[in-house]
């Protein structure tokens, strides 16, 4: 990094963007172990476990020795915590029967050692579509799991949301990032329900224009998602920034009341009293975003279609 | 989908197994075991069909030059030749390497 060119020498705020070591960039496992404190991490169900899904051979598909989620449990600035990641690359980085499991159990796990004297906060990575649609209801049920231990969890601990990107976190995993004590996104990362070609698909593309990105990333993207309350933290793609902002989500403790159980906070949103004509805008990089006029609705999802339609993103 | 084994003579020893890539669009991912016998073994699933011979020659060229012994396991995801190579390098590489913080586990 010795050769950094007069152009960004001459601009300090280009500097962290020259400088950073990407998150978005590395595949689950590095991202999972890249926030847990140097040499601490201890990964379970590794690779050479080889528990893959049984279902998806007999489909054609080639499987993954750890069905595209990783546990990994160390310490996080001194204290115990297991980060889930999932692996965006393998099938959409849908939730499977074996990956569900793997992600239920963490948390269930995490929940009793909370439970019994020894705390423990949990991070989900959440690079998701949903339910891998190959697996049907074991991929439902499995979520459903997550969010039965996740709502344990997080009375006794934080458990924190990490959507990064490129592909965001979609279908039922975004009903468990809405269930996360705290979300961290990236300028990458999207968070919604159905994915945009769903919605077009489904109610028309004067409903949701999927080939318009202004209109996606102005609906999904972190500066909307962030200025309506549904995320606490948008970072650089960066490893330290990224390990800090969960760091700082983790020490914030459990709060009082959760996002989700604000229930008239969130029937406002459903109504903006501004017509869904705000300008929303990328905070730190001066890009305005806005919607296209054919969006006149901040809920533009279609509950009942979502965890069918979940590896679609 | 589709299933291959291939065996190589290979004299090299590796000092721990290594796991490298993701079964993702133009990826593979290989799980690498170390072993005693003078033997590479390979076993590819992949999820296309009828490049037997595509397969064989990338392998046979492989281990010509890289014959380390042990137990690979490929699987593919629509990797070119040339992925696979670098995989197979990279793998080989990393079982090299003294442990790394990622071999750690329960």
């Amino acid at each position: 990094m010795s050769d950094i060119p007069p152009s960004v020498a001459e601009r300090p705020e280009l500097q962290a963007l020259w400088h950073r070591h990407s998150f978005v960039e590395l595949d689950a496992r590095a991202r999972a172990f890249s926030l847990l404190d140097e040499d601490t991490g201890q990964e379970y169900c590794d690779p050479f476990d080889r528990i893959e899904s049984p279902w998806l051979e007999p489909q054609g598909l080639v499987p993954e020795s750890d069905d595209g989620l990783v546990v990994v449990k160390g310490l996080l600035a001194g204290e115990s915590c297991v980060v889930i990641g999932i692996e965006g690359a393998f099938q959409g980085g849908s939730i499977g029967e074996v990956s569900g499991a793997k992600a239920a159990c963490a948390l269930q796990l995490a929940a009793r050692d909370a439970r019994t004297g020894q705390p423990i906060s949990a991070v989900l990575l959440l690079e998701t579509g949903g339910v891998r649609l190959q697996e049907g209801t074991l991929g439902l049920n499995a979520v459903a799991e997550i969010l039965s231990a996740l709502l344990e969890l997080r009375g006794m601990r934080p458990v924190i949301g990490v959507v990064a990107g490129p592909l965001g976190s979609y279908g039922g995993m975004s009903i468990v990032a809405g269930l996360c004590t705290r979300v961290v996104l990236t300028h990458e990362g999207r968070l919604g329900f159905n994915g945009a070609q769903v919605i077009e698909s489904e109610a028309g593309i004067a409903e949701f224009d999927s080939s318009d990105h202004a209109l996606i990333w102005s609906v999904n993207g972190p500066a909307q998602r962030y200025a309506t309350g549904l995320a606490d933290a948008v970072v650089l793609d960066d490893v330290p920034a990224v390990r800090q902002a969960v760091i700082t989500a983790v020490a914030a403790g459990v709060p009082e009341h959760h996002r989700s159980e604000e229930l008239d906070v969130l029937a406002a949103r459903l109504s903006p009293s501004d017509g869904g004509q705000a300008r929303f805008s990328l905070p730190g990089l001066g890009i305005p975003v806005a919607p296209s006029p054919g969006q006149d609705s901040l809920a533009a999802s279609h509950p009942g279609s979502a965890q069918q339609r979940g590896a679609e993103s | 989908m589709q299933t291959l084994n291939l065996e190589y003579h290979a004299a090299d020893r590796a000092a721990r197994r290594a796991h490298v890539g993701v079964v993702g669009s133009g990826d593979l991912e290989i799980l690498f075991e170390p072993g005693t016998d003078p033997t590479a073994s390979v076993r590819v699933r992949t999820t296309v069909d009828g490049f037997d011979v595509v397969w064989r020659r990338v392998l046979d060229a492989f281990f010509a030059h890289h014959p380390v012994a042990g137990r690979y396991e490929l699987n593919d995801f629509g990797a070119t030749p040339g992925i696979v190579s670098l995989r197979l390098l990279q793998v080989q590489e990393t079982s090299r390497k003294p442990a790394h913080p990622e071999s750690n586990r329960i």
